[in-house]
């Protein structure tokens, strides 16, 4: 029997084994799920190749999208209004398609900090920000975000003072939403490029906000 | 259908617990708020989760309220604010004042 390390095991210690994924009993939706790409490849639908090519592409949409139409934002007034007035349009201007399903963008102010949650399921604008991360599906983020907006951003090191005011949007319906947050002092003269890479996914869910630029 | 709410007015939630696929969270009935912003007529959610086409369209808003009158004891700031998105059946006028 190999072993990565050599300490003693004739004491009866054991290492808790990390449980395999399919040690969990498979869940309704999980087995619909399957069954039904299962039956669409055996018709002929479309093929295995093509169902695993639109799930990489699905996995590969990342928060680098949301941070262009971010930073051109921040040094284009004309594009902020309309990423403001339509998201899904202004992200076709810069060639990025946005999908189907309308997003709104909310911008950060000097007195408004912006949260968006969603408190009855997870969405959330994925072709722009890509896959969510797990703590934004979890049950604590999703019924504390709109209870305790203040003690959430705490914990992500994210401190606003109680004169901004901190406002969340509960994406309930047909809407998803990103935060357009407030360009860092000490960014003037910076291209589109430099900009984007302050730009983080959590700033644009509003748990953080973007990174400060390091001090020359 | 033509939105009956305009931004800027009051309306309350329906005290309503009706059984299905709805998207009216639970904290927000029975509450009232300000309508932001009218965001268009979209298919009811309620009927499109039984398979049913969900017409006519059904306007939805983006309606603010106060987090304290949310939440009694809420322990934020008092300026701070909730925006929940609600389809026009689910809101009523409101003479409630702030």
């Amino acid at each position: 029997m190999s072993h990565a390390h050599d300490h003693p095991h004739d004491d009866g210690h054991r290492h808790p084994f990390q449980p395999d994924l399919e040690d969990a009993p498979f869940a309704y939706h999980q087995v619909l799920a399957q069954a039904v790409g299962d039956v669409l490849v055996a018709k002929g639908v479309f093929t295995a190749e093509d169902l695993r090519r639109q799930i990489e592409a699905i996995d590969a949409a990342e928060p680098a999208r949301g941070a262009r139409l971010v930073a051109r934002a921040w040094i284009d007034g004309g594009f902020r209004e309309r990423l403001l007035r339509d998201v899904n349009a202004a992200a076709a201007e810069l060639g990025v398609d946005a999908g189907g399903i309308p997003i709104r963008a909310v911008a950060n102010e000097p007195g408004v900090h912006n949260l968006i949650v969603c408190t009855l399921c997870s969405c959330y604008p994925r072709l722009l920000i890509g896959l969510p991360p797990d703590w934004y599906k979890s049950r604590a983020y999703r019924s504390r975000a709109i209870r305790e907006p203040r003690a959430v951003l705490a914990e992500f090191g994210t401190a606003i003072p109680d004169d901004i005011e901190v406002r969340v949007h509960d994406s309930t319906a047909d809407l998803r939403y990103m935060v357009l947050p407030l360009r860092p002092e000490g960014t003037e003269g910076w291209d589109e490029t430099r900009l984007a890479g302050l730009v983080t996914r959590d700033s644009m869910i509003g748990v953080a906000l973007p990174r400060v630029p390091a001090a020359a | 259908m033509s939105a009956r709410f305009a931004p800027g007015d009051r309306v309350a939630v329906r005290r309503a617990y009706p059984p299905g696929h709805v998207r009216t969270p639970w904290f927000v009935r029975g509450r009232s708020g300000v309508v932001e912003q009218a965001m268009g007529a979209y298919a009811n959610p309620e009927e499109l989760a039984y398979g049913r086409p969900g017409q006519p369209p059904v306007p939805l808003y983006r309606v603010r309220f106060d987090q304290r009158a949310l939440w009694p004891d809420y322990a934020g700031a008092p300026g701070d604010t909730a925006v929940v998105d609600l389809y026009e059946h689910w809101l009523e006028p409101s003479e409630e004042t702030r």
